[in-house]
């Protein structure tokens, strides 16, 4: 057994600081026991012959001067085995279902390990989520990380949800499962979650790891690395196809800073340490596809803007990592659309390698780009209309007018259980391109336009 | 010296040591498992050391040996066609040793040691060498001879010299003095390889890309930057550079991208043709690939292994193109690690060397004269990256100031199928200039003032299109009308060029001046026609000025540039004449 230190000699916010112990790694995790008895866990955040620091996960509340010390010896690892599909465990692992603890079939170190880049496969599978916004203009495919951003007050959970319900490769019977991680979330918007994954029964091929907004903020920082170890384990030792949601990414960077100025750090932007962009890099950079291995890791992450802004440290770091972004629009929200998905400012970067013939249809490429023209320049007439007026606007304008109003109705709007597939999505979408003059749809070939158009279909 | 020490502290990648003797920079093996690592500081007899990997469960008080040199990359034959990490370990290597997951304290050769290479000498004993020169060739890939030269700072008489198979270790030659060379030889990262004499950038680096030749040209040995907003085909641009500019060697450094997107990058390069040859582009090219979520040092040090491997081909008289996506996300590296060694932030965060750092490296650039009197030349093409697509950032404020072209890739002229999406109107050139006097012996004296009139006639138009938006283009004068009839060809004619086109790909000095010549000639007679009192719409009506823009799809391109040309002359005779015959009517009744 390692030894106990009785050597603590400073608590600040989530550290202590101890000086006169043995060796201790960097990172390695820390049993903290109280004189009532309990024990709370840590982990080492710097160590020198002088001094260690250890941030405690669940908080420094009820801690003193005598509270024993040991170290483990190693750095933080997670159990895991297949039985780990539907349970509920703590944002640092342990069960919260009531459940018998987790047989280990093996334990992994948390932090993970970087795929080597020649090791990837650049992704190219499809995944159909049933919501033409996503389907058809913001393309998801396997081994992406798209996050969502979103605000408070917007649906980003529902949208989630409906994603995690829905998400399959057409045609493919592969097995697939669900890693979600919640931080800093309400027990509220827990509870909701849980509630549906056990009305659809999608908890039995999900693994729930939940850290609430009165957990420690510090175990946050450990939540989402859990949750990836789990789904990499699923993904790579059992051929797994993993969709991991993580929600909600800001409260993980609220952490991070709040850690930064614990520490006394020399803070960046707004803040946050300097070293946030590696430290998100470590969490996204975790989704993707393995030369030679069946299985997947695609991200789906919940990141709520704080005041909507975009340019915020936390949604423009992540926009760096990250393959695009799934924007949700205040406007559509105050519209009463769901899901209120604003398809300009949102992008899937990999969108391209996951579509077209042998992936989707061979016209989706072209009916996706005028849609988004067609709507783009719709809504930008929206505001000369403000200005001029509806009658100051030529025929064609008004037809474009008319157009975005009508995308945002049936294209954009769709019911939460209203899963589309692709086809469906993309005759929604010629159906609404066959109300413009056939002149407008410059983007489009004309062999497309006479297999596909809705004029020219026989 | 003491070259063992042991660990005093650890505090993420930065980890401090005592009880060596240490110099800045050395290289340094930290913990039970030599993780790879770099000192970056002294306190005293403590060291501070940026380690290369992940340094969770070290401990302190575990060894650490100096090995009494700095960071340094192995120069010798089998560099082109590798892939390597950002501190030249081979990825496919790593990959066979410790599989799909990049694991630390693996050291490995950046050079194969067991491989044989045919050498050939080109020198014999008694002949004076020193640093540069070339003793001997190996042909390491295809199409490329790789200079074996005598390191940098060696010199002396050849006492003998072997001929033959060699590995990169065995000596093939030794000095009078008794220094072993072998074809393998170790330098510096972060120290730039000496030259004997810079020279000016007064050679273009043709790329057959019309908007950067003729609009845009950096100069052989010269510095750009490319921003990369979103879908603005910047890929396109860099893979267009990659294979058309008139360079041997291309060094590629992938510096904190996205994983997925290197993924890309990784399997589609070595399957582009090099189309000059029809071999492998991969042949002639050097890959470093750094994603954002790999140790955080070694995306710093990335740039620089990059550059040093361009150096030395630049030191056989080769000319190098080197690109380095993103500058952006290295200065981020910058950042971080200045922030855990608690420096003082400049802006943004950023540390206050951020300037000279950027500058340092854009610096290594140049066309110069090697030390064994080689004209051989660096060209960097360095992506920047701003956060929200904001360039008052620092990164992109501080490229810009050392940068000579700026090239900007514009997402709007992408969305408008306008590709390359290079924006014309806020790019910029300063080598212009400088190049003038290539241009007038190489293309034609005429070329510079053609270029300056298209580049004026675009500005032109920028102001007319203001105008156009709120009033319409037929309320403009006939003059004004004619500019912008007449730059609307300059633009879809001249600066959009078909990338997949197997003609259009590349296009020659000398038929872009042709192309942008028969512009201005129809121009010329097209103000003329307007002087004489031809309508402006029967001008635009012409067919043989949209028949320009077939031409350069054409295999046979004089020649039906010729055709086209004799019909614009028809055309506009028919008009003249119709409007002398009018007058003349006019005139008997």
């Amino acid at each position: 057994m390692t030894k106990e230190y009785k050597t603590i000699t400073e608590i600040a916010g989530p550290l202590i600081f101890l000086e006169k112990t043995e060796p201790v790694g960097y990172n390695e995790l820390v049993n903290i026991n109280l004189p009532d008895g309990t024990t709370k866990r840590g982990q080492v955040l710097d160590t020198s012959h002088d001094i260690v620091v250890v941030q405690v996960f669940e908080g420094t509340g009820g801690l003193n001067r005598d509270c024993g010390v040991r170290f483990s010896g190693d750095t933080i690892k997670l159990p895991v085995s297949f039985d780990m599909l539907g349970r509920i465990l703590s944002g640092s692992g342990d069960p919260l279902d009531g459940g018998p603890a987790i047989i280990p079939e093996d334990r992994l170190d948390i932090m993970g390990a970087a795929i080597n880049p020649f090791s990837r496969l650049p992704p190219e599978d499809f995944i159909q989520t049933g919501i033409s916004t996503i389907d058809g203009t913001n393309t998801l495919v396997r081994g992406q990380k798209l996050p969502i951003f979103s605000g408070s007050g917007l649906p980003h959970n529902e949208i989630a949800l409906q994603i995690a319900r829905q998400a399959k490769v057409p045609g493919s019977e592969e097995d697939f499962a669900v890693v979600f991680a919640a931080m800093g979330i309400t027990n509220e918007e827990a509870q909701y979650f849980m509630h549906d994954f056990e009305r659809t029964g999608a908890l039995e091929r999900a693994v729930v790891f939940l850290n609430l907004a009165n957990d420690p903020a510090v175990e946050r920082l450990i939540t989402p690395r859990m949750a990836l170890t789990a789904a990499e384990y699923l993904a790579y030792e059992h051929d797994m196809h993993v969709l991991v949601i993580l929600t909600d990414i800001t409260n993980y960077c609220e952490a991070l800073r709040q850690m930064g100025a614990a520490r006394e750090e020399v803070p960046g932007r707004r803040g946050y340490p300097g070293y946030m962009y590696t430290d998100l890099a470590s969490l996204y950079e975790r989704a993707g596809v393995v030369k030679g291995r069946k299985g997947s890791v695609t991200q789906f992450s919940i990141l709520s803007m704080p005041g909507d802004d975009i340019t915020h440290p936390i949604p423009d770091l992540s926009g760096y990592i990250t393959e695009g972004q799934i924007v949700v629009s205040r406007e559509l929200h105050m519209k009463g659309i769901f899901p209120p998905i604003n398809v300009l400012p949102s992008l899937s970067r990999l969108m391209n390698s996951g579509i077209g013939e042998g992936h989707t249809r061979e016209d989706h490429k072209a009916v996706s780009d005028q849609l988004y023209a067609a709507y783009a320049e719709g809504k930008d007439l929206r505001g000369l209309v403000a200005i001029v007026g509806k009658d100051a606007l030529s025929e064609r304008d008004k037809k474009l007018l008319e157009f975005a109003d009508m995308f945002e109705d049936r294209f954009v709007r769709q019911g939460p259980e209203e899963d589309r597939d692709i086809e469906t999505t993309l005759s929604i979408g010629w159906e609404l391109l066959a109300e413009l003059p056939e002149s407008l749809l410059v983007r489009i070939d004309n062999k497309f336009i006479e297999k596909y158009h809705p004029a020219h279909k026989k | 010296m003491e070259i063992k020490g042991e660990i005093f502290r650890i505090s993420g990648p930065v980890v401090t040591i005592q009880g060596v003797n240490t110099r800045m920079y050395d290289v340094v093996k930290v913990g039970n498992e030599g993780l790879m690592g770099e000192v970056i500081g002294i306190e005293g007899d403590k060291s501070i050391v940026q380690v290369y990997e992940e340094t969770a469960g070290v401990r302190p008080g575990e060894p650490v040996e100096n090995l009494g040199m700095p960071l340094s990359v192995e120069l010798g034959p089998g560099l082109l066609e590798s892939i390597y990490d950002g501190i030249q370990r081979s990825l496919p290597i790593l990959k066979d040793t410790m599989g799909d997951f990049i694991q630390r304290g693996v050291m490995i050769d950046g050079l194969d040691h067991e491989k044989p290479w045919e050498f050939k000498a080109c020198v014999e004993a008694g002949d004076k060498v020193s640093g540069g020169s070339v003793i001997g060739v190996v042909k390491e890939t295809h199409n490329v001879d790789h200079k074996i030269m005598i390191p940098p700072n060696i010199s002396g008489t050849v006492a003998e010299i072997k001929e033959g198979t060699f590995t990169v270790v065995d000596t093939i030659c030794t000095l009078a003095d008794g220094t072993q060379i072998k074809m393998m030889h170790k330098w510096p990262v972060r120290e730039p390889r000496p030259v004997s004499k810079k020279l000016p950038p007064n050679i273009p680096l043709i790329t057959g890309q019309r908007i950067l030749d003729g609009l845009f040209p950096v100069a052989k040995g010269g510095t750009a930057a490319i921003p990369g907003p979103f879908g603005s085909g910047k890929t396109v641009t860099q893979q267009q550079l990659a294979k058309w500019s008139d360079t041997e060697i291309v060094v590629y450094i992938g510096c904190g991208e996205r994983g997925n997107e290197m993924a890309d990058v990784l399997n589609e390069f070595p399957e582009l043709e090099d189309p000059k040859t029809g071999r492998p582009l991969m042949e002639r090219t050097v890959l470093i690939a750094n994603t954002s979520n790999m140790p955080v040092a070694a995306r710093e040090a990335s740039v620089y292994t990059g550059i040093t491997i361009a150096e030395y081909y630049r030191d056989m008289g080769y000319d190098v193109a080197l690109m380095a996506d993103s500058t952006s996300r290295w200065a981020e590296a910058m950042r971080e690690i200045s922030s855990r060694l608690e420096e003082m932030p400049g802006e943004e965060g950023y540390p206050a060397y951020l300037s000279a750092r950027l500058s340092e490296f854009y610096e290594r650039a140049g066309r110069v004269v090697s030390l064994g009197g080689l004209d051989g030349s660096i060209t960097i093409i360095g992506a920047v990256s701003p956060p929200g697509g904001d360039f008052s950032e620092p990164v992109t404020q501080n490229t810009l100031r050392i940068v000579k072209v700026f090239w900007a890739l514009d997402a709007k002229l992408a969305q408008k199928r306008h590709f390359p999406s290079i924006n014309w109107l806020s790019s910029y050139s300063l080598y212009s200039k400088a190049l003038t006097q290539w241009y007038d012996e190489n293309v034609s004296p005429q070329w510079t003032e053609l270029r300056d009139d298209a580049m004026d006639m675009l500005q032109q138009e920028a102001e007319l299109q203001d105008i156009v938006q709120l009033v319409g283009s037929d309320a403009l004068p006939p003059d004004q009308q004619l500019t912008l009839e007449i730059t609307r060809l300059i633009r879809e004619f001249f600066l959009q060029q078909n990338a997949f086109h197997p003609i259009d790909t590349f296009c020659p000095m000398e038929k872009q001046y042709q192309l942008l010549g028969a512009i201005q000639k129809f121009s010329d007679k097209a103000n003329a026609a307007l002087e004489s009192g031809v309508l402006i719409q029967d001008i635009i009506k012409l067919k043989s000025k949209d028949e320009l823009a077939k031409v350069r799809f054409e295999e046979d391109f004089d020649g039906s540039l010729k055709k086209v040309m004799d019909n614009m002359d028809k055309e506009f005779d028919s008009i003249k004449g119709e409007l002398f015959a009018e007058g003349a009517t006019q005139e008997v009744e």
